[in-house]
């Protein structure tokens, strides 16, 4: 696929020809099993494929008669023809999923602080809508943003058009076929029950397809570059990209119970599948959330910021530093379990050592405000990128501080481990996107700037309140609970019932259930503000600010 | 070419990828591999059996609703934990565990030995309505559990398919899937070649209804049997060092 150059317009190309012959395979492949499954959800999605596969032969038919009249999009001021379609479709998916992410997740923090919520059924119940908020937020918002923007920055910092031609569109198509078949599954029951790897044996195979294709994409178009240097956000990108589908592959492999049921069991058993798992689950974290988004970072802030990375030897030393070091910490999610000792002790001091390539990423990416600090005051989407990385410091932190295990040993189990996780991924990741599309947008639909700043401006305080609210809460009810399973009477018995620790979270769960209410709130007023921008709208009294030229010269670290 | 900097490998995607995959490997390799070479990370201890079909399709509910977001099967070896739930875990006490399921979680109370702390009755109340025995819950009630009949079409195939993993089930196992899923739920059958099968496997009317065996059924024979299957009053300190 990647071989289809840019053809003249309304010639079919044989890559055409190829997408379109494995569909047909494909579709035939699906109403295979769909007519010989026993299994309701199994025909379900045996039918959204055929409908995916009809849908884009289709849609490869049309592209084709449609190139011949119309006239192909102008070059860029650079002069290079960007194939930003796809991107465009993968920055509205992500802005989508996340609101549904959101919610979900908002719904489910009500749902513990009132269980009637789960009014008995089971597709609302929170142990079937946990993981649907969980691969929303991290695989459909986070996973389409970093498409976006790693397509985006690619072609930008390369000087050249993505590799392939339908191959980009199929990757963004066929990761929202992927999140719509994962999020259906939950909601009926299909899960193998992996924490972050829910999706059953189908789904994750549809994946490997879709992310070796986008593996694929991104290297050519390295390939391809008309720069002489790599430039580092696309380091980062590359190693999220190639470590995502080495963890995919080993912690989903499995067995189907049958080709046409959608039940498989899990090659590896107990504690190995527990070591696995947690290798992938913490790595999903280092590098889905955080290698991927540092290259956000590096191309967006000194971007907005007009400003050079800060230290290109700082970013050398904390790349190679980050992506050696990350990979070991998985056990610090294990202490005092029946995994072996020297393996939590391994995983611990990896933790701790982490702190320092994670504060240079954080170092690195502030520094580069040297000299622009003044726009934090003028520019609420600056303002939101720098506030995201003070997150990530922060979360990067607590972080070590977690995993050793005299803290591990209060903190595991309890809310303090989800209130962590939410000042990395409401702080860090939420907000480092949110900057990145606010940025993202005027340049994807050549505006000259975004509907409102103000609005930017209230999303960023309703939102960064809401993150205050998550964290504290969590924080009082997670040591609290801690505490107060191993709290001892003056007989030395233990003080309280299982029971009266959960009844001691009740204010908590209501307080996280407003702030996650006010940071959904903040992404409604995005939403809109985006949708007014592509529009072409400007509110009134705000047209001004001068454009950031998103296809202009970045200063490239890497060129020295 | 002049000498090799870190230049050198900015200019070289490939370079930059071979090298970014060694880095990322060495981890896990390191901390993996070794796992399943030491024999003593998975404990020698007496007891430990392959699920009947029946708590092995209740284990498979457990998975199909999400109950690890909310329950550890996990007793950590800190003293408050073993006072409050019993011995800490074995590893070989999960070893035919496909997924584990020892969870990152307690917004309930841990389940790793839940088994025979609780009867059949307080269960069926407990899943149908949560608040019924304990008010302060925050539990999703499940009543559809006791009205959906087990699907069983795969049953089968699932033991096929945890033998070939490594479970040892036998032969006969496999063949008799169905009758013993069956007799575990209604005592008036003849379950003793079950039993044998499966030592310690309890069996007992366990949604109420000998008739059908419902999703209910399956869930409360896996409940009642974690963590029961190792006697600890039997076990040697020294097995037990990993």
């Amino acid at each position: 696929m990647a071989a289809s150059r840019e053809a003249a317009p309304g010639t079919v190309t044989a890559a055409a020809f190829g997408v379109g012959g494995l569909f047909v395979v494909g579709a035939l492949i699906s109403i295979f099993i769909a007519a010989g499954t026993h299994d309701a959800v199994m025909a379900f999605h045996a039918t959204l494929f055929i409908l995916f596969f009809v849908l884009g032969i289709f849609a490869i038919g049309k592209r084709h008669f449609d190139a011949q009249e119309r006239t192909p999009e102008p070059p860029a001021r650079d002069g290079i023809n960007y194939h930003d379609g796809p991107i465009r479709v993968a920055t509205i998916a992500s802005l989508f999923w996340g609101i549904a992410g959101f919610l979900a997740g908002l719904y489910i923090a009500l749902e513990l602080a009132f269980p009637g919520l789960n009014f008995d059924l089971a597709f609302l119940n929170f142990g079937r809508l946990r993981p649907l908020h969980t691969s929303a937020v991290i695989f459909a918002f986070g996973g389409n943003a970093l498409i976006a923007t790693s397509l985006y920055v690619v072609q930008r910092t390369c000087k050249t058009r993505l590799a392939g031609d339908l191959a980009p569109w199929f990757i963004v198509w066929g990761y929202q076929l992927f999140i719509v078949l994962a999020a259906t599954g939950y909601l009926l029951g299909v899960t193998q029950g992996k924490e972050y790897a829910e999706p059953e044996w189908y789904v994750d195979l549809w994946l490997t397809i879709v992310w070796v294709t986008y593996l694929i994409v991104f290297l050519a178009t390295l390939a391809r570059r008309k720069e002489p240097h790599i430039y580092v956000a696309n380091w980062f990108y590359l190693a999220f990209i190639v470590t995502i589908a080495m963890l995919h592959l080993v912690n989903n492999a499995a067995v189907p119970v049958s080709l046409t049921s959608p039940k498989s069991y899990i090659i590896w058993s107990g504690v190995q599948d527990a070591l696995i798992q947690w290798w992938y689950g913490h790595n999903a974290v280092g590098f889905f959330l955080t290698a991927g988004f540092l290259g956000m970072m590096y191309y967006f802030v000194p971007k907005r910021a007009e400003r050079p990375v800060y230290s290109y030897r700082l970013s050398i030393v904390h790349f190679w530093a980050l992506i050696f070091l990350y990979i070991w910490a998985g056990p610090h999610h294990l202490h005092y379990t029946a995994l072996p000792d020297w393996a939590q002790t391994l995983g611990m001091t990896f933790s701790i050592m982490l702190w320092m390539p994670s504060w240079g990423g954080m170092i690195n990416g502030l520094m580069t405000l040297s000299g622009a600090w003044d726009k934090l005051r003028t520019d609420p989407v600056i303002r939101m990128l720098v506030v995201s990385i003070a997150f990530y410091g922060m979360s990067t932190f607590e972080g070590p501080v977690m995993s050793i295990k005299a803290v591990n040993s209060l903190s595991h189990y309890t809310d303090w481990t989800i209130g962590h996780v939410h000042s990395g991924a409401l702080g860090w990741v939420g907000f480092v996107t949110f900057g990145a599309i606010y940025c993202l947008v005027p340049w994807l639909w050549n505006r000259k700037q975004l509907y409102s700043l103000a609005l930017v401006n209230w999303h960023f305080w309703i939102a960064t309140l809401g993150i205050v609210l998550y964290i504290t809460a969590m924080w009082v009810s997670g040591i609290l609970q801690g505490l107060m399973w191993r709290a001892y009477d003056s007989l030395g018995f233990l003080e309280y019932s299982f029971v009266e620790t959960v009844e001691a979270m009740h204010p908590f769960y209501v307080i996280r259930a407003m702030g996650g209410g006010l940071f959904l709130i903040g992404a409604l007023i995005m939403a809109y503000n985006v949708y007014m921008t592509i529009r072409g709208h400007v509110r009134e009294g705000e047209a001004m600010e001068p454009a950031p030229a998103g296809d202009g010269q970045l200063a490239a670290v890497g060129a020295k | 070419m002049s000498r090799f900097t870190h230049a050198t490998i900015e200019k070289n995607s490939i370079l930059l990828l071979v090298l970014t995959l060694i880095a990322v490997a060495i981890g896990g390799l390191v901390e993996i591999v070794p796992t399943f070479l030491i024999k003593t990370t998975v404990e020698d201890v007496e007891g430990v059996r392959p699920y009947t079909p029946l708590e092995l399709a209740g284990r498979d509910i457990y998975v199909r609703e999400g109950c690890y977001a909310c329950h550890s099967q996990m007793i950590r070896s800190l003293r408050s934990e073993v006072e409050r739930y019993g011995h800490y875990s074995l590893a070989a006490e999960s070893k035919y565990d496909h997924p584990f399921q020892w969870g990152s979680k307690r917004t309930g109370p841990d389940l790793a030995r839940v088994g025979g702390k609780y009867s059949d009755e307080w269960h069926r109340v407990h899943m149908a309505d949560p608040r019924a025995v304990v008010p302060e819950s925050v539990m999703p009630g499940y009543p559809f559990l006791a009205e959906t009949p087990l699907a069983t079409h795969d049953m089968q195939n699932s033991l096929k398919v945890l033998a070939l993993l490594g479970t040892p089930y036998s032969e006969e196992m496999v063949t008799e899937t169905m009758s013993d899923l069956y007799v575990q739920q209604n005592p008036d059958e003849d379950y003793d070649p079950m039993v044998e099968r499966y030592p310690g496997a309890v069996v007992s009317n366990f949604d109420g209804d000998p008739e059908t065996v419902t999703e209910l059924d399956a869930i409360i024979a896996y409940m009642q049997m974690l963590g029961t299957l190792v006697d600890f009053s039997t076990v040697e300190r020294s097995t037990l060092v990993q």
